[in-house]
């Protein structure tokens, strides 16, 4: 039997929430659903798990904080200290509030760019990428839940489709991959 | 599913489908452009023309040709320069401060408020640039290996800090809007026909699907960011602040500095915001969206900042006074009643008696009155800077070098071209970007909008 993967459009994110709620119930597994804007509750439906970038954010930012200080330390401490207006650059601890407002700014810089990279890079989004939708549709008004026989030897086609069927759904689509 | 309270406005007015706010919203990119749009952009360009001539003759000449003194040896430049990164506080202000605060309203401006951020941030880099002199060597303010031995930056100074935190707010700004834009640029994407276009928004959207995992990264990324933006913009304006407040210039050295300059740069990228967004919403018809509720939101803030800034400056006053400090207190009797007066009484009025006139709310929710208001409230701005600067230095501790300002042609120039670029480029993002973010404005149209609410409302009664 050739694989197949159906798609299930539906007009409203609710009713494709319902739709989803219904085929995982009934054992189907659903691969991915496309929208024009975040369907807020489908992640715990259809098990995707929440991400890390947040994580990674945090570590680009200390990463920042610790560059600035070492390159501030170096710069103005170690490598030509400085005494202007009175003020000498005797240690990094003693003149600290001073380079606070640059260690900040660097920290945001450092963890806004890397994680901003790593959400471009993990989305498989970057210059050049071709569109990866199923259909065009669906970044106007529509909601597609996709669903792969490959994932669901339990379960034919048929039943796949009449399941959808039994949900609010606009239209479904079927092709073979 | 989340409902809203029926007493709430809707953001979103009129019966509007999914498809509609997509076809609003995208076919002015896709049909030609009507004729106001060309006459406003030919005045725009002539404009930042001009003012592209006056900037390059500056560079050829060297800064002697601004009116500038030994006395009064800042003026227009530094003013320009914190009036335009003033006004591009209101961007980040609605996209992350907003967004924290989970304001609906955002969502139908956000995007052209930041576009405006980005727009006003390189018009503020500007003036540091080409006061400069030598502008070829503005790389200088980095800290970077060079041929003269250990010559670093002085990491102690504010003029540093200002180097950093305005590299990264516009960066930032800019990562943050296009994040935001992807989508949007799939959406045009899927839709044009012209090959041409569909090739230049297929390079734009970096083949965005649109699948559950990659939206919930984009909420991911965009809670992070605004949560990260917040504290930055803050910190942007404060540090302009401190370019002032760290030194000893009677009239300039003052505690209130940071919180007094944010809430004037909101109060003035508000008004900005409103200027634009009323033209805009007229030319391109999109009163659906941004409605007479954004409008007073808005003018909400412009109340609360503004009187922020009136309390700021009578406090001001109050402590060169208070302090007993002469200097301090000629600083400020020589403002209200020097030769500046006039600049200074401009500010007073504009800034804090105009924005008390909206707390009659049918003046609030008025277009005409908000877009004359909002005219208003720039010049108080600008004043308001030219007041602290030169009035500031031009009467100093040695009466024998007392002198006033008297701008050339050359700064009258570079000011009025920066406006001519910076509305050059915003007319540019308005004829080929999506002016509302479409993805955002779509999540709130069943909860917010007005078919859909009163939907709601009549359920609710059977």
């Amino acid at each position: 039997m050739a694989n197949k993967v159906i798609y299930a459009v539906y007009e409203d994110p609710e009713q494709l929430k319902d739709g989803a709620r219904k085929l995982v119930s009934n054992g189907v597994k659903v691969k991915d659903t496309f929208s024009p804007f975040p369907i807020h509750g489908i992640d715990p439906i259809i098990g995707v798990k929440r991400t890390r970038l947040a994580i990674a954010a945090f570590m680009f930012g200390i990463t920042g904080t610790c560059l600035a200080l070492l390159g501030i330390w170096y710069f103005n401490i170690f490598d030509w200290p400085m005494n202007i207006g009175g003020k000498p650059s005797q240690a990094l601890y003693k003149n600290l509030p001073a380079f606070i407002p640059v260690t900040f700014e660097f920290t945001v810089l450092c963890a806004a760019h890397g994680m901003v990279i790593t959400y471009l890079i993990r989305n498989k989004t970057l210059p050049g990428m071709p569109a990866r939708n199923p259909d065009p549709r669906s970044t106007d008004d529509k909601f597609i839940i996709e669903v792969r026989t490959s994932d669901n030897h339990g379960h034919s086609a048929e039943a796949i489709t009449d399941l959808m069927r039994s949900t609010p759904v606009f239209e479904i689509n079927e092709r073979q991959y | 599913m989340h409902s809203e309270a029926a007493i709430r406005e809707p953001l979103i007015l009129g019966h509007k489908t999914y498809h509609d706010i997509t076809s609003d919203i995208v076919s002015p990119i896709e049909n030609k452009a009507p004729r106001g749009w060309y006459i406003l952009f030919t005045i725009a360009a002539l404009i930042a023309a001009y003012g592209t001539g006056c900037i390059l003759y500056l560079i050829s000449k060297g800064i002697g040709v601004w009116g500038l003194n030994k006395t009064v040896d800042w003026a227009w430049d530094i003013t320009n320069f914190v009036w335009w990164v003033g006004i591009g506080h209101a961007g980040t202000l609605i996209s992350a401060v907003l967004l924290l605060f989970r304001q609906k309203w955002r969502m139908a401006i956000n995007r052209s408020a930041e576009a405006m951020t980005i727009f006003a941030v390189i018009m503020a880099a500007t003036f540091p640039g080409i006061h400069m002199g030598r502008i070829w060597m503005a790389y200088w303010v980095f800290p970077l290996p060079n041929q003269f031995g250990s010559l670093w930056v002085n990491f102690n100074s504010p003029l540093l800090w200002d180097v950093f935190a305005i590299s990264t707010y516009f960066s930032v700004s800019l990562v943050f809007w296009y994040i935001g834009l992807i989508p949007d640029f799939a959406t045009i994407r899927d839709r044009v026909t012209k090959p041409g276009m569909k090739k230049m928004y297929s390079l734009l959207s970096f083949g965005w699907t649109g699948n559950a995992k990659a939206w919930t990264r984009f909420e991911e990324v965009s809670l992070v960011l605004a949560g990260i933006a917040t504290p930055l913009v803050f910190s942007v304006h404060s540090v302009v602040s401190m370019d002032f407040a760290t030194s000893i210039i009677p009239g300039w050295h003052t505690t209130i500095f940071p919180p007094y300059f944010v809430s004037g740069a909101v109060f003035s990228g508000f008004a900005m915001v409103q200027t634009l967004l009323l033209i805009m919403r007229k030319v391109m018809k999109l009163e659906s969206y941004i409605t007479i509720k954004h409008i007073e939101y808005m003018n909400i803030v412009i109340i609360v900042t503004g009187s922020i800034v009136g309390v700021a400056y009578i406090t001001e006053l109050f402590i060169s006074w208070y302090s007993g400090v002469e200097y301090e207190s000629y600083a400020f009797i020589n403002r209200a009643t020097g030769p500046y007066w006039w600049a200074y009484w401009s500010m007073m009025t504009c800034n804090v008696i105009s924005p008390q006139l909206f707390w009659v709310r049918s003046w609030r929710r008025h277009l005409g009155f908000t877009f004359f208001m909002s005219i208003i409230v720039n010049i108080g701005m600008w004043f308001e800077r030219f007041v602290i600067i030169v009035t500031s230095l031009h009467r100093d501790y040695l009466p024998s070098s007392w002198n006033m300002f008297h701008p050339t042609w050359v700064d009258v120039g570079v000011f009025l071209g920066t406006i001519g670029i910076f509305f050059t480029l915003y007319l540019l993002f308005a004829r080929f970007f999506p002016v509302l973010a479409l993805n955002e404005v779509k999540s709130i149209l069943k909860t917010s909008g007005e078919s859909y609410k009163k939907q709601a409302a009549d359920h609710s009664h059977h």
